[in-house]
């Protein structure tokens, strides 16, 4: 038995379905929402509904977007031989504020989990392999997560587009920047040096 | 405050909050603990990879109200080798997933533990095709399901069986079968991880029969636990 009232309760299990919010976190959230004034409340509410109504998924590279196409996908000016493969939109957002990459991007919504259950059919793989032969591209730069689902998803990817004549390449794990490195895990430290490139003595 | 430190093996995360994240540990004295890691997911946290799933680990762990605070982690051993294969790491997952399954909050089992580390590492060294099996009916046995595979679990028959099956708990002879059917060669290689023989049967090359006790193993097991093992399967298609 739910110890509230019906719609407090609906809130209660909505909020608790987002990623990261546990039920102590979802109550506490509930009562939140409940204290806010009406018009807080509605705003709200309305920012949800509208980026619902408006924003899809782009048809290309399901990052998000307003019409078909997102802007990095309709803009002329990006190298389609270079295709950086991400798990969510919010990382192509992480890769784009480099300013480093020119080509386009392909957003997978989520990684290979074994541990999950979740497979690589429940991805947007099949829709990434159509695009290799139409847009022409020559490299795919594999920007998963440095995790088991990341790595998992990424040699997946390796194994299935490489017979495909495409060079595969991963994000290179490294060490932080201004991080020292007596701390350095020995998983990240290994695979940097693993990594290392050449320096040029010029 | 009480700190304790203790030698793990991460099975699983999830995410807590912004940075956090609960870490499930297979512990050796302490049995299964679930505690948070605060800010493991920044990418200057001070744990980097060593609290990643699949590392074999020292902690230390103060102890909270509701879950205990990792406060420190050294590495013992990340099983590189099994995480650049995608065939080692699936195995490896699956069988993380059975000790998370037969592992309880607040109950040692140093025997699992030590099992668990053991199977990876021969996992590590070798890509054997039985090693996951192998671990998942060695658990089962050591939680006293050990299934019948000497003789007939109907009537004890040692020759012509030809079946097993999960809810009766292992082989039947021609007159009593039911489940599924089993070919002499993997009855020989159930034989040899539940009779001490284990290095014979991690030694035996992928082939039919090593299929054969891969299904029989995780049917088993999913009879035993009432529910599915989600990590099985997953990356042996495509
Ligand atoms: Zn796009
Ligand atoms: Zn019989």
């Amino acid at each position: 038995m739910s110890p509230y009232a019906g719609p407090v309760q609906d809130l209660i299990d909505e909020l608790g379905r987002l990623p990261g919010i546990g039920p102590k976190s979802a109550q506490r959230i509930a009562f939140h929402l409940l204290k806010l004034p009406t018009p807080d409340a509605q705003r709200l509410a309305t920012a949800i509904t509208e980026a619902k109504a408006r924003v899809a998924f782009c048809q290309r590279c399901f990052n998000v977007c307003e019409g078909e196409l997102c802007d990095i996908c309709a803009d002329p000016r990006r190298d389609g031989n270079l295709l950086c493969v991400v798990e969510e939109a919010r990382d192509l957002v992480a890769v784009e504020k480099t300013g480093e990459f020119k080509g386009r991007y392909h957003v997978l919504q989520g990684a290979i989990s074994p541990i999950e259950g979740i497979g690589p059919e429940q991805l947007r793989i099949k829709e990434l392999l159509v695009r290799l032969d139409p847009e022409g591209v020559q490299e795919v730069i594999v920007c998963t997560n440095p995790n088991i689902e990341g790595e998992a998803t990424a040699m997946y990817l390796a194994r299935l587009l490489d017979p495909l004549g495409c060079r595969v390449t991963r994000l290179a794990s490294g060490l932080p920047v201004g991080g020292d490195l007596e701390y350095a895990d020995e998983l990240t430290l290994g695979r940097a040096i693993e990594g290392r490139r050449t320096l040029d003595a010029s | 405050m009480r700190l304790r430190s203790d030698t793990a093996v991460v099975l699983r995360t999830y995410k807590l909050g912004e940075a956090d994240r609960i870490v499930v540990l297979l512990t050796a004295d302490h049995g299964k603990v679930r505690a948070v890691a605060k800010g493991v997911r920044k990418t200057r946290s001070r744990f980097g990879g060593r609290l990643e799933p699949l590392t074999h680990v020292t902690v230390q762990l103060h102890e909270g109200r509701n879950l205990d605070v990792i406060t420190q982690a050294e590495t013992i051993d990340t099983f590189r080798t099994i995480r650049d294969d995608l065939g080692r790491l699936g195995r490896a997952v699956a069988m993380l997933e059975a000790a998370d399954h037969l592992s309880m909050e607040g109950e040692p089992t140093p025997e699992l533990f030590r099992m668990l580390v053991g199977a990876l590492r021969s996992l590590g060294e070798n890509d054997s095709a039985l090693v996951a099996s192998a671990f998942l009916l060695k658990a089962l046995a050591l939680e006293g399901f050990r299934p019948q595979v000497e003789g007939c679990v109907a009537c004890g028959a040692i020759e012509d069986l030809v079946a097993f099956d999960a809810g009766s708990g292992g082989l039947l002879c021609r007159p009593h079968r039911r489940g599924g059917a089993i070919s002499p060669e993997a009855i020989t290689l159930l034989g040899d991880i539940l009779g001490g023989r284990l290095a014979a049967a991690l030694a035996t090359p992928r082939g039919p029969a090593t299929g054969e006790v891969d299904r029989v193993a995780t049917a088993l097991f999913e009879h035993h636990i009432e529910r599915r093992l989600r990590s099985v399967a997953v990356l042996d298609a495509g």
